[in-house]
């Protein structure tokens, strides 16, 4: 009786289903004689195919739990995952571990945050690619190996067939990620998450990675999930932005609709605490003040309440729901007291992005 | 590379020349000496002055020791007094050498290849039951002493159930033919298979007492390493690949996992000649260790002297493979 294990792509678009949809998904961490810890609370997002969505927030408010539960990589013991993630049509949390494994690398892939670490410094990187090619397109060593060199070329790797033998160590942080870039992309796979892909990298770096990735995505259709604490790095990519805060989507909108209407007192922090080019040397950014240590469970009220300068009464004793926005289209928003103008942080944020 | 192998051999001779005069001198500091071991209450004081003499005993130690040089350089290493009188040291060396070789690698190869396997096996179990279990055995294994150890399964299986022989290397009447002094080998080398059977069974307890603290210890490094090992990120990136579990485990685990591994082994080669010592004494096996013993009760300096010397040779060189060894599996290692 159980569904299908995959659903033809045409079925499933016809039937206007999203390639990924992830429904009331929630994470808890449990610890004998300790409270679950709520990383993730009751979050539902879509990715259609070829998209690219973001989910922004600061450290600490579920980004990294979610996209290791969409991958099936949480840990295997001490947490408890609820909801549904439907990736073409089947609830990959229904899946064996034999079947996640064939998807992994296949059709869902990852990239994650620190490249110096995310390679394995005794193997030679060439092997590193070709294991991906090897597992999934059943490729013999040769052909393997000139697949790798063709990859890593196309990800801006140097002398590529030389590096196949080189070790992890006698790379630059940025040729790394690169190469992490290439071996999640080895296989074509239809989703694409990229946990923080740039926070350990250079400024320069980042800039060049965020514009490969996006050069990558665009041209092979892939759909990008990708993680970021740092709304600038949304700016030029995303079509759509999930704002996470405690482990619940506060705000979400398109791209152009969040940078111009930003409606929750949270992302305004956001967008003003973005560094801009033109602005004085040594100006101070303006963070969010607080932190997300200091939260309220969202059970008792509005998480974001203790930090934000409108927050009422009603705000410490209800927690709003996510609800759509009259206004913008497809825009929601949590929040009982929504920020009304774009505010002018806002637009020095998007004019920022703009140079 | 040679640069290195240059420097390190420089180092090893230099250490093994401290160690020859400390070990000349503290041999002499022993109570007693070869006259006396020889004589016992017998003898005259001229008797004793004679012998002495004849032993070169009677000279300043810096001159018995520079004379103790000079033959090596020849090629004489000088006659044993007590172990086997008027042989030369580096024969009862030689001789001795096969049987503990043989034992101490079949030792190491039973803990080896059960101390890996297992530590993986805690690690990917941790904090259930098999894990606690065989952590409970191992510090059991590091506590029990060699020597009780060998007594027990000698008892036990020798004496008691007769299934295994007691002591020795080979049965009354089976003799093989020599190759390599190692019976077993030369069994099977030889193709003479109801010798090499013979020797295994005389191998068995006393490799399975001397292997239980290499095992216990590589056993617990196995388990912590491939324990850290497991949170890495690169681990992680592995499984996001989709990986089977067989190269994710060989290739990323494992492969980084034994690099502390490689280490504890060659250390624990030094453990495994004193463990020798024990147990051949027990197991009345021809070896090393047992001359070491009969050595140290007769006092018998040269053969002493020349013993501990090549085993710390031994030692050196071993742990000089484990370097390379460790450079070849971890790249970021580099020679120099
Ligand atoms: N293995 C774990 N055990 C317990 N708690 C965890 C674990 N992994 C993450 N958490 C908790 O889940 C929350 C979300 O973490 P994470 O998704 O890593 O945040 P981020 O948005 O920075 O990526 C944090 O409060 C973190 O402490
Ligand atoms: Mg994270």
């Amino acid at each position: 009786m159980g569904r299908p294990q995959s659903v033809p792509r045409r079925t499933a678009q016809a039937a206007g289903e999203p390639m990924l949809r992830v429904e009331d998904l929630s994470i808890k961490f449990v610890r004998r004689g300790q409270e679950p810890t709520i990383a993730v609370d009751s979050i539902s997002f879509d990715v259609q195919a070829g998209q690219t969505v973001g989910l922004v927030g600061e450290s600490g408010c579920g980004k990294s739990v979610t996209a290791l539960a969409i991958m099936g990589l949480l840990p295997p013991r001490g947490n408890r995952v609820e909801g549904e993630i439907h990736f073409d049509g089947t609830d990959l949390l229904s899946l064996s571990d034999k079947q996640m494994r064939d998807r992994r690398g296949q059709e869902l892939a990852m990239v994650f945050q620190d490249p110096l670490s995310s390679l394995n410094p005794v193997v030679p990187l060439g092997v590193q690619v070709c294991e991906v090619l090897e597992r999934h397109k059943g490729m013999r060593h040769g052909a393997a190996r000139r697949r790798s060199a063709e990859l890593l070329d196309k990800v801006g790797v140097p002398d590529p067939t030389r590096r196949l033998d080189e070790y992890p160590h006698q790379l630059s942080g940025g040729m790394r990620q690169r190469a992490l870039i290439a071996m999640a992309l080895a296989c074509e796979p239809r989703l694409l998450i990229a946990d923080e892909p740039t926070t350990a990298l250079d400024v320069t770096i980042q800039a060049q990675i965020l514009a490969l990735l996006k050069e990558l995505v665009t041209e092979s259709g892939t759909a990008l999930v990708m993680i970021t604490h740092d709304l600038g790095v949304v700016a030029g990519l995303c079509d759509q932005v999930n704002v996470l805060y405690g482990g619940r989507i506060v705000e979400r909108a398109d791209r152009f609709e969040l940078f111009a209407r930003p409606r929750h007192p949270y992302t305004n922090g956001l967008l003003a605490s973005i560094p801009r080019l033109n602005s004085p040397r040594g100006q101070r950014l303006k963070p969010v003040p607080g932190s997300v240590a200091d939260n309220i469970p969202w059970q008792v009220g509005c998480a974001f309440s203790p930090r934000c300068g409108a927050a009422s009464e009603l705000c410490r004793a209800e927690a709003p729901h996510l609800e759509r926005d009259e206004g913008g289209a497809g825009h929601e928003i949590r929040c009982h007291h929504p920020v009304g103008r774009p505010s002018e942080s806002a637009d020095d944020a998007r004019s920022a992005q703009d140079e | 590379m040679l640069g290195y192998l240059i420097r390190r051999i420089l180092q090893m001779l230099l250490a093994l020349g401290v160690l020859s005069i400390l070990l000349f001198a503290w041999l002499r500091l022993l109570p007693g000496g070869p006259v006396s071991a020889l004589l016992g209450d017998r003898g005259t004081d001229e008797d004793r002055a004679n012998l002495e003499a004849a032993l070169g005993l009677d000279q300043p130690i810096y001159v018995q020791y520079l004379k103790f040089m000079g033959r090596i350089f020849h090629g004489e290493f000088g006659p044993s007094t007590g172990v086997r009188p008027g042989y030369d040291a580096m024969e009862i060396f030689l001789d001795r050498l096969p049987a503990t070789i043989e034992l101490s690698f079949l030792a190491m190869l039973i803990a080896v290849s059960l101390a890996i396997p297992l530590g993986y096996l805690a690690a990917s179990k941790r904090g259930r039951l098999l894990d606690n279990g065989l952590i409970a055995v191992s510090l059991v294994g590091v506590a029990i002493p060699v020597f009780f150890l060998a007594f027990v399964l000698k008892y036990y299986f020798a004496v008691k159930l007769g299934v295994l022989p007691p002591s020795g290397r080979n049965s009354i009447g089976i003799e093989g033919t020599r190759v390599t002094g190692m019976f077993l080998l030369d069994g099977v080398l030889t193709g003479e298979w109801d010798v090499a059977w013979d020797a295994a069974r005389h191998l068995i307890l006393p490799a399975l007492a001397l292997a239980t603290i290499p095992f216990a210890v590589i056993f617990r490094i196995t388990r912590a390493s491939v324990l850290e090992v497991l949170d890495e990120d690169y681990v992680r990136t592995a499984r996001a690949k989709g990986l089977t579990s067989r190269v994710l485990r060989g290739r990323h685990v494992l492969r980084n996992a034994l690099i502390p591994v490689v280490t504890t082994i060659g250390l624990q080669i030094g453990a495994l000649l004193s463990g020798a010592v024990l147990t051949e004494r027990v197991f009345n096996v021809r070896g090393l260790g047992q001359a070491l013993a009969l050595g140290f009760e007769t006092r018998d300096y040269t053969v002493l002297q020349v013993l501990v010397m090549m085993a710390a040779l031994i030692y050196i060189v071993v742990n000089l493979i484990v370097d390379l060894t460790y450079a070849f599996i971890d790249p970021r290692v580099r020679l120099g």
